[in-house]
């Protein structure tokens, strides 16, 4: 069966879309990459979509339910490399991506990442009330 | 208003919905749609698609390359032979669905379109025609 390939980077998985996803493949990378984050232990994962042409409202919800996924077993998600054409097409169709972090391109993406891991390591040891206010990672 | 050339193509299978995007595409760029306008039109085959697909049991689409004076089109028409939909309001909603889905289909795809139109009939289909217009 065809897949998209994830690739290990230190507690880092890397995606990178390269095909345009039918409805099976981007089920089939959700699957995929869940079951990574658990059997590597990865604390974050970033996906490239700088090849995708289009994104409809199902992989939109594709990438929604994997951020929200990583989220629960404690990994943080990035998705990189929108074109503007799509990123422009996604808000008028409705799709506001809600809860999934974005960056420019893959180096961006990697920043937020490490600034995200470090802010997290960096928070427990810190009391609740010190971490108030300065959490810029709310989501939407 | 003339038509270019028109294509009829089986929606069936989820690979369907990609063929679909792609044949989309190649009419869009031909007809020399900008790239936001390509985006546009094939986000909303790609939507409309899959309704036929998940929602009418899988139809066709027939797509018409147009021009009226200087103006160029790409007309879509999705026809499925499904149960058809009871409330047509209802279903044009945003976040309304009776599947898995979003419940953006309809109301999306009509918001990347020029011109719109959906008719049902129950019992017997559904077709949604969308034109983008550049």
């Amino acid at each position: 069966m065809e897949r998209i390939p994830i690739l290990k980077m230190g507690d880092h998985l890397l995606v990178t879309i390269q095909v345009d996803m039918h409805d099976r493949l981007a089920t089939t990378l959700q699957d995929d990459l869940t079951e990574r984050i658990v059997s590597t232990h990865a604390r974050a994962v970033l996906i490239d979509i700088s090849a995708l042409e289009v994104v409809d409202s199902f992989i939109g919800r594709t990438l929604g339910n994997i951020a929200a996924m990583s989220r629960i077993l404690d990994a943080q998600t990035v998705v990189v490399g929108m074109r503007p054409a799509v990123a422009i097409t996604l808000v008028e169709l409705g799709l506001a991506l809600k809860g999934v972090r974005t960056a420019l391109n893959v180096e961006k993406g990697m920043e937020v990442l490490r600034a995200s891991l470090a802010e997290t390591a960096n928070g427990a040891w810190e009391s609740d009330d010190a971490r108030k206010g300065t959490d810029v990672h709310a989501e939407g | 208003m003339s038509t270019l050339k028109d294509e009829t193509l089986a929606i069936r299978s989820a690979d369907d919905i990609v063929v679909v995007r792609q044949v989309v595409r190649a009419w869009a760029i031909e007809l020399r749609f900008s790239l936001v306008d390509q985006t546009k039109i094939v986000t909303a085959a790609s939507e409309l698609a899959r309704n036929t697909l998940d929602y009418g049991g899988g139809g066709t689409v027939r797509l018409a390359a147009l021009l009226e004076g200087s103006r160029r089109g790409l007309r879509l028409v999705f026809e499925d032979k499904g149960p058809g939909i009871p409330d047509l309001a209802l279903a044009m909603k945003d976040g309304y669905t009776t599947g898995g889905g979003l419940g953006l289909g309809l109301g999306g795809a009509k918001r990347l379109s020029s011109e719109f139109s959906i008719d049902s009939r129950l019992g017997e289909g559904t077709r949604v025609a969308i034109t983008r217009w550049i």
